[in-house]
């Protein structure tokens, strides 16, 4: 496939672009990236996502897609190698429903900890980890959400496992541990290593700090 | 075996053990209700009563102990967009999604902005008072917007059959006009609106559709007393 007929709109702190970076390593898609500059978004971003505005959106043959867990379904309807989600119905159901619950409960909540202080920051981190702990039952034991190998849920929800690490270091308070959540700890330190998952993650470093001083601007602005 | 009969016998196979676990007029209820029915699909019904949960509902969704549930051969599914998928990969007649790729996930975007940005708007307009509430109104009628524009061109989002963002939106043509009456406030007009007005109409007359459609006295009611409790506890502005 030519690459000029896949475009990715994405920012390189963004872990909903991150998760369209992965699906697309994983299948071995060539793809054109730009890179958005958030504060000043480009006329291209604004016509190709009027309803939200956000990154990342995914344009193939000139048609644009936007909300990166919509994307990686496109994706894999599309490129039928190395499939995301698998084959029997009920199994892709069941995906669905944790992508999701990583989606809706995890990630806000992690994000609620990240942003919030004192006492409100307390119980968000609270919330956090109880989340995280049922999104632990998800894995039923397995070394990823796929089963041997990354899947869709991985794909979905393994940006929770990094940022949750840097939150936890930035506010003081662990949403990770391997005491009460041995399995969850073990498969986000496995999904990190995974060659091509670590390959599209940006620098380390320079998330943290990109990370910290977002902190700082959001806790300035909580009262 | 003729092929019809053949479709038949699979069917009866498939749907060997099919429970939903509803209530009467909840919307992400009656989605499913609607999937099953648009299907011709036989399902029994188990109606909870929500302030009194089954334990056979909290055992099937512990982590968010809500309806739907759809339960096939003992195996529950939960949330009624992941449901509406699961079903239209079971059962492949009337299907609900289209073929082609980028209109599935053009589909996929539409189910996710009603659920995401225009239920929550809407429910917010419905609960607020005074100032609140008019600025809760306008974004409710900026994302009514958005809505408005997919249907141009067509009878159904889904085009000339209804679909995933038809039933997705189902809700807006049994409850819009109630929680209007209910609270006294005007969201959408024939001006700014006619082709959502239409949509609704056609939505509601729309056969399989109307069968199971919830009376509008027994809505009016139960959104009456949610106003009441909402109301009593937010102060007006």
């Amino acid at each position: 496939m030519a690459e000029e007929t896949v475009k990715l709109l994405g920012y390189w702190a963004s872990p909903f672009a991150l998760r369209v970076k992965w699906a697309l390593k994983l299948k071995g898609i060539q793809y054109q990236y730009v890179e958005e500059d958030l504060p000043n978004k480009s006329p291209m971003l604004l016509q190709y996502n009027p309803v939200h505005k956000k990154v990342p959106v995914l344009v193939h043959d000139d048609k644009p897609l936007a909300e990166s867990l919509i994307i990686l379904e496109y994706i894999d309807e599309v490129w039928k190698q190395n499939p995301l989600l698998p084959i029997d119905p009920y199994e892709r159901a069941k995906a669905r429903f944790w992508a999701k619950f990583a989606e809706d409960k995890c990630g806000p909540a992690v994000m609620a900890a990240f942003s919030k202080k004192g006492e409100e920051k307390e119980k968000a981190a609270k919330e956090a980890r109880e989340n995280l702990k049922t999104l632990e039952s998800g894995l039923e034991g397995k070394r990823f959400f796929g089963g041997e190998t990354i899947g869709f849920v991985d794909i979905a929800a393994g940006w929770i496992g990094c940022w949750a690490q840097m939150t936890g270091e930035i506010i003081g308070i662990k949403l990770i541990d391997a005491e009460t959540m041995p399995l969850l700890d073990a498969w986000f330190k496995d999904f990190l290593e995974v060659p091509f998952i670590k390959e599209c993650m940006p620098p380390q470093d320079k998330l943290l700090e990109h990370n910290r001083e977002f902190h700082k601007i959001l806790t300035a602005a909580s009262t | 075996m003729s092929s019809s009969a053949m479709v038949t016998a699979n069917q009866l196979i498939i749907m060997a053990e099919l429970k939903l676990f509803r209530t009467s007029s909840s919307p992400f209820v009656l989605r499913v209700v609607w999937a099953l029915d648009l299907k011709g699909i036989q399902y029994d019904n188990i109606f909870e009563d929500l302030s009194n949960k089954s334990s056979l509902l909290l055992q099937y969704n512990p982590i968010y102990k809500k309806v739907p549930v759809l339960v096939h051969n003992g195996k529950p599914l939960l949330e009624s967009l992941v449901i509406l998928e699961y079903i239209d990969e079971i059962w492949k007649q009337t299907p609900i999604l289209p073929e082609d790729p980028s209109e599935r996930a053009t589909a996929r975007f539409w189910a996710k902005f009603g659920d995401d940005k225009v239920l929550p708007s809407i429910w917010n307009a419905f609960i607020k008072q005074g100032k609140d509430q008019e600025e809760a109104i306008v974004t409710a009628q900026e994302n009514l917007g958005c809505v408005e524009r997919q249907l141009t061109g067509k009878k159904f989002f889904n085009g000339e059959t209804i679909g995933l963002v038809d039933l997705a939106f189902g809700w807006l043509a049994n409850l819009l006009s109630v929680f209007e009456e209910v609270c006294g406030v005007t969201l959408i007009d024939h001006e700014k609106f006619p082709l959502l007005l239409e949509w609704i109409q056609n939505f509601a007359d729309a056969p399989i559709i109307k069968e199971s459609w919830p009376p509008r006295d027994k809505l009016i009611t139960r959104y009456q007393a949610f106003h009441e409790v909402y109301t009593s506890k937010e102060a007006p502005k």
